[in-house]
């Protein structure tokens, strides 16, 4: 168990004209289970295969344990890695897949049996261990590759998206297991993955990269709730949230948002943007949707556009004076195209249409 | 607002068309066909290496009438003992088996770490270095036979099982470094990359995981340099005199000796090369995927 620092890691691909990762640090406590959250392309994968010592960084430091491994070959480092591809060998069987890590190590070989079937315990491989990697599922693949990763009690385990392989319901279930088995493992784990509810179920922090650099990084519900931009709030959540943009200025009841005919009010702090667009970030469920008649100050009436039922929720994509926003509403709810909807925002944040950055209030 | 959707009517009232199956029996003429195009191919393959068979299993007088009869009379290895104990055979054979080893080895030795250095590195004139890889195979063996015999005079090696070797090594360098480059990527670098997380040197990264997976395709690799070897004449044929390989001697052998000894001959030449082909078959077929 070790702590992880990376410092200003800096990695340009050889022929590539824009850094991978540009200038990152982001500090890892022992035993935290960091998620780096981005589409692809945005050096999150350099970053974790960086700490995993099979990219060298142009400049910059990693730090594990309070040991610099900058430099080090991958075997130096006590590190256990799940990869995308399972990287499961077809040559072995599960039990010899499992125990890899150990032999290498030159465990003597009962020591090795016994940890083996903890590890296949723990991921109901029992029955599995003297078969071929060809015959089992991807779902099995996937559990070797961690439970081959949990016997070596290294210092930091690191995944590769490991569960983006899987399909949607296995990767639902895996998803719980996972949590489980690190939590009373109590792993440092670094965990790479471009799917934002994977991200928010798993991460006791989550750092959202983009273009090479650390957007945001905090703890999973912060992160949804106040995104730090633009960005980050439409790449998590799903819907994405609603930006919807409009020119601040002075009415009856204070500052105001002007959206076409319609109004939202302002926050005081917010004066400067007077005679200026402000974006209005707001998430679909943070919408409420009006009865017919439900006098509501600051009442929103848009369009409905589509109409999708989702089972435990009906999701709303509607046009707001030119501006498409989704509406999310309780599953019993029924509209049509063309209908006119009232909604509420519940909770609102506000970004510099500019730098796209949250701005904060209070 | 009220919205009617267009529903299907009952399964009862609807017509449909015939079913047409014309497509069946255009897919069935075609499997047809193709089976018959590999029959054509094998028998184009077959026939010569059989006729050859039978007429070397033929006793001498047989193949002295005419005309000949497709299957021999009575089988007989007295054609074959003519050819084996007749001078310089036996032990050509053995320069043969020599060589043709002797050449897998040493081109998988040279070759192979090439193969995986095209496969897994990028680096500047990697396809310049793949050009000039099969810029052997250019020039003719004979042009390359003369100017060798001379440098093999001079060091003294000339007349050996090693000079054939080394000429041998050298024609077989370009399908050898290309053929393991394709079985290098074949294995994927996840894999290598597991095996370094997990505590493992380059090398031992190599002997635990990439060898284990490549041994079928390098096996492949390996029958086809020895089958080259096996086969090749020329440079053999100007290298040696004293120590021949099998086809240099009965190329050497082949204008003043009767039709039995150059049919068996045919066969003997033929049969190793198939038979090792054979004995690789499970490499050359089996991948680790498809095993019980």
């Amino acid at each position: 168990m070790a702590d992880v620092e990376l410092r200003s890691l800096v990695k340009t691909y050889p022929g590539a004209g824009t850094r991978a990762t540009d200038d990152v640090s982001l500090s890892i406590a022992d035993g935290e289970f960091m998620v780096l959250l981005g589409p692809s392309g945005c050096g999150k994968t350099t970053l974790l295969r960086a700490v995993a010592g099979l990219e060298l960084p142009d400049s910059g430091q990693v730090v594990i344990g309070g040991r610099d491994v900058t430099y080090l070959e991958p075997r130096h480092r006590n590190l256990s890695m799940v990869f995308q591809s399972y990287a499961v060998f077809p040559h072995k069987r599960v039990r010899d897949n499992i125990g890899f890590g150990l032999r290498v190590r030159g465990v003597p070989a009962d020591e090795i049996r016994r940890k083996v079937e903890w590890a296949a315990e723990m991921l109901q491989l029992t029955d599995y261990l003297d078969r071929y990697p060809a015959k089992l599922s991807g779902g099995q693949r996937q559990r070797v590759a961690v439970a081959r990763a949990i016997v070596v009690e290294a210092d930091v385990l690191l995944m590769d998206e490991p569960l983006s392989n899987l399909d949607a319901l296995l990767r639902l279930s895996f998803r719980a297991d996972l949590k489980k088995l690190v939590g009373e493992l109590g792993l440092t784990t670094i965990y790479v993955t471009h799917d934002q509810v994977e991200a928010l179920s798993l991460g006791d922090r989550v750092a959202v990269m983009k273009d090479g650099r650390v957007t945001q990084c905090a703890e999973p519900t912060d992160v949804y709730d106040n995104p730090a931009s633009e960005f980050v709030g439409g790449f998590l959540g799903s819907p994405p949230m609603n930006f919807l943009s409009g020119t601040v200025s002075e009415n009856g009841h204070g500052l105001a948002l002007s959206l076409g005919e319609q109004w939202i009010p302002v926050p005081a702090e917010l004066a400067s943007y007077r005679d200026r667009t402000l974006d209005l970030g707001v998430r679909a469920e943070s919408l409420r949707v009006l009865g017919a008649d439900e006098p509501v100050d600051g009442a929103l009436t848009c369009t409905v556009e589509v109409f999708e039922p989702l089972g435990s929720s009906v999701l709303l994509t509607t046009v707001l004076s030119g501006q498409q926003m989704k509406v999310t509403a309780p599953p019993d709810f029924r509209a049509s195209p063309g209908d006119e909807l009232r909604v509420a925002p519940t909770q609102t944040r506000w970004y510099d249409p500019e730098t796209q950055l949250l701005l904060e209030i209070g | 607002m009220t919205v009617t959707k267009p529903v299907s009517a009952p399964v009862a009232e609807r017509t449909l068309p015939p079913i047409d199956l014309a497509p069946l029996r255009r897919r069935r003429i075609r499997r047809v066909l193709v089976q018959l195009a590999c029959v054509l191919v094998s028998l184009f393959m077959v026939l010569p290496i059989v006729l050859i068979a039978f007429a070397a299993l033929s006793t001498p007088d047989e193949l002295a009438e005419f005309p000949k009869s497709f299957f021999p009379s009575d089988f007989t290895l007295d054609t074959l003992r003519g050819f084996v104990t007749s001078t310089g055979v036996l032990p050509a054979f053995g320069n043969s088996v020599l060589a043709g080893l002797y050449t897998v080895v040493l081109s998988l030795a040279v070759g192979a770490p090439a193969g995986y250095a095209l496969a897994r590195h990028t680096f500047r004139g990697r396809d310049a270095y793949q050009v000039f890889m099969l810029m052997v195979r250019a020039l003719p063996i004979v042009v390359l036979s003369v100017p060798l015999a001379t440098i093999f005079l001079r060091v003294d090696m000339y007349d050996t099982v090693a000079a054939v070797t080394l000429v041998h090594t050298a024609l077989a360098m370009p399908t050898t470094v290309l053929i393991t480059a394709s079985i290098f990527v074949a294995v994927p670098t996840d894999l290598e990359e597991a095996a370094r997380v997990f505590g493992c040197t380059r090398v031992e990264t190599f002997r635990r995981v990439v060898l284990p997976l490549a041994i079928p395709g390098l096996a492949a690799a390996a029958v086809f340099t020895f089958v080259l070897s096996w086969n090749e004449v020329l440079g053999a044929g100007v290298l040696t005199i004293g120590h021949r390989t099998l086809p240099a001697q009965v190329l050497a052998a082949l204008a003043d000796s009767p039709q039995s000894y150059r049919l068996a001959g045919g066969l003997a030449l033929v049969l190793p090369a198939l038979l090792f082909i054979l004995l690789m078959r499970r490499y050359l077929l089996s991948m680790w995927g498809s095993r019980g």
